[in-house]
């Protein structure tokens, strides 16, 4: 029975195709795609001022009311965050992921995937919260910091404006600590898995040829670690610019895209205006990917 | 100049925890030679190599580089480069842009070794390519742009690390003959890795070879092939009968090992006689195995033991040939083609 079966799934390639892509599909279209186009199409609806209740006819008008003042700085910070956010990751992934693909005993390296990927394993919630505790006026962070007597420092750190604010987990410093240490995971391991994709024998040339260690860095390993730290940076860049709790959590009262989202589409209602601001990481991430390939950072995969 | 040492191993040792991957190494490479460093895959030569290009450094002893104790130096501070057995181009770069790395690390303007990469192009008679990536050229022509990434250098030595492994047989002799033809022309001191035994007698002006983390014979292929001073290398370069104990003084009247090519070996007739610079050994063939260009006897002796016998087809058929199983034959060889090895 399953001899004969196979036997006409063998005579019959496209019917494995369709097996094969089938669930997949109905699933990326049905699920994903249409969900999707609903949500640019929503975005192009408006809400009326008097009535609050939604037009659905087309129009630029949420996008007009997107480009306001308020909602720019929305945009902006987040953009700014997430690009802080990863390049904080990319430098700390970066020496952590080399070490790994270079150096590390087959049972170190066992070790610190477990150590990365453990923090996955735990609700991001919980997290976040352990994360507003640590940073809190009277938590564990700022003992630490008075311990070493660097309490001015701190306090200086958190007068600056727009990124201060009365503690660490009130302010846009914590929001940055918090978002980096959640995506790190996410950065590391396309790192790592470039940079383990290098031959060494290419490290060997380079130095044969006559160039030192910095040399060969930026000539050789740094080019060739680009697809891993682009994919990194997707995750960290979009995860950022989507995220409501991080902020909800820790922030002060400034707003991030996911919060504004989340509270446009909950208390007021405005669904069109909740879909305007979503496009906006979308149409972020489409620009991000375009220079990165306008960049060559995909020729190499 | 022509006498000066391009490379000498002090007794050299590179141990990895307990394995002595090379044990005591002394040698001596001279300028504008090619040597072949020859050895079955574990025997050393390949760390040999690595350490004269600085990849890896001695346990102890020192090598010299035209006088120069280079032992701790750094790779990009040895006037060495390296063909990779993998070729290790870089892949992100164009073929150009990867055989003008030398000079764009030396500084080298770009119009000059733009320039400079199209001439190697020229020399390793791949004209053109040079805006290619790597994965668009077949395997010969990696192998020649290693070379020619190597050789823009002007090194004074270039070490070859099996580069022709990864090619099918007919390119690798043909590269085989351009490698040398080259060799001659640019000058340099060439040091080849090879597990090839062919491949060493065919390119090399002198060879070592090696077994075990140790040099067993250095000399020229002839001198290699045709006078192996241990049990290896008899074994390991060509093919070889090793006659030893009994049956060993029975033939010689001495009491050692020797070795003895399979073609220097006649197979007569049961009834001939033996001159006095001849040595012979009666027998029964026990196999035949037709070659077509020759005939490969294996021949079971009287007092025992196996030797195998090489005869070139010039009058006899194959049928002649197969027929020989079980004839009682009569092996004869003249005295000076036995090497009497070091027990």
């Amino acid at each position: 029975m399953i001899k004969r079966a196979s036997t006409y799934l063998y005579r019959h390639p496209g019917l494995v195709l369709m097996l094969l892509l089938g669930p997949p599909m109905v699933w990326m279209i049905g699920l994903y795609l249409v969900p999707l186009g609903t949500l640019l199409m929503n975005s192009f609806y408006h809400l009326d001022g008097f009535t609050g209740k939604i037009v659905h006819s087309f129009s630029f008008q949420t996008y007009a009311q997107l480009l306001e003042p308020a909602n720019r700085e929305i945009v902006l910070r987040t953009l700014l965050m997430a690009i802080a956010v990863t390049i904080a990751d990319a430098l700390l992934a970066f020496p952590l992921g080399y070490y790994m693909a270079r150096f590390a005993t087959a049972r170190m390296k066992t070790f610190l995937f477990v150590a990365i990927t453990l923090p996955l394993w735990s609700s991001y919630l919980v997290k976040v919260y352990a994360w507003r505790l640590i940073l809190a006026k009277e938590g564990i962070l700022t003992w630490f910091v008075d311990l070493l007597h660097l309490t001015p420092v701190l306090d200086r750190l958190l007068k600056i404006p727009v990124i201060g604010g009365p503690s660490l987990s009130l302010s846009e410093i914590g929001i940055f600590i918090a978002f980096t240490y959640v995506w790190l995971p996410y950065m590391i391991l396309p790192i790592q898995t470039a940079l383990e994709r290098v031959p060494k024998s290419l490290i060997e040339a380079s130095g044969d040829l006559g160039a030192n260690s910095s040399m060969t860095f930026r000539k050789v390993i740094l080019p060739l670690s680009i697809p891993g730290l682009v994919a990194g940076s997707i995750f960290t860049f979009s995860l950022t610019l989507g995220d409501f709790i991080v902020p909800l959590s820790l922030g002060n009262s400034s707003f991030f895209i996911g919060q504004a989202v989340y509270s446009h589409q909950g208390t007021s209602g405005n669904i069109p205006m909740a879909a305007a601001f979503t496009m906006g990481p979308i149409v972020i991430m489409i620009v991000y990917l375009l220079i990165a390939k306008r960049l060559g950072a995909f020729d190499a995969l | 100049m022509s006498d000066q040492s391009a490379i000498i191993f002090n007794d050299v040792c590179r141990f990895f925890g307990d394995v002595k991957a090379v044990d005591h190494v002394d040698l001596e490479v001279k300028n504008g030679e090619f040597f072949s460093m020859l050895g079955p895959s574990g025997s050393g030569k390949t760390t040999c190599l690595r350490l004269i290009a600085g990849f890896d450094r001695p346990t102890s002893g020192q090598i010299s580089l035209y006088g120069q104790d280079v032992s701790n130096l750094p790779p990009y501070e040895r006037d060495v480069n390296t063909v990779f057995q993998d070729y290790a181009l870089f892949p992100h770069m164009t073929v150009g842009e990867n055989i003008a790395y030398g000079p764009m690390v030396k500084k080298v303007p770009k119009e000059v070794r733009i320039k400079q990469a199209e001439d190697m192009l020229e020399l390793v008679r791949l004209p053109g390519l040079s805006e290619r990536k790597p994965s668009q050229l077949s395997g010969g022509q990696r192998q020649r742009v290693a070379l020619a990434r190597a050789l823009i250098n002007q090194p004074r030595v270039l070490l070859l690390d099996e580069p022709l492994g990864a090619l099918d047989l007919k390119l690798r002799q043909q590269m085989q003959i351009e490698l040398k033809t080259l060799q001659k022309r640019v000058g340099i001191t060439f040091i080849y890795v090879t597990h090839d035994q062919e491949e060493a007698l065919t390119m090399s002006d002198r060879l070592a070879v090696f077994n075990q983390g140790k040099i067993e014979q250095i000399g020229t292929p002839a001198d290699v092939y045709e006078h192996p001073t241990t049990p290896f290398v008899a074994g390991f370069v060509g093919v070889s009968n090793l006659v030893k104990g009994e049956i060993a003084q029975r033939i010689t009247g001495l009491p050692k090992t020797f070795s003895i090519r399979p073609e220097k070996i006649t197979l007569s007739n049961i009834n001939t006689t033996v001159t006095d610079n001849m040595f012979a050994a009666d027998g029964t063939v026990r196999d035949v195995v037709y070659l077509g260009l020759y005939t490969r006897y294996l021949v079971e002796l009287d007092g025992g033991g196996d030797l195998v016998v090489i005869e070139q087809n010039l009058k006899t058929t194959s049928m002649d040939c197969l027929s020989a199983r079980g004839n009682k034959v009569r092996l004869v060889w003249q005295r000076d083609h036995i090497n009497l090895l070091e027990n």
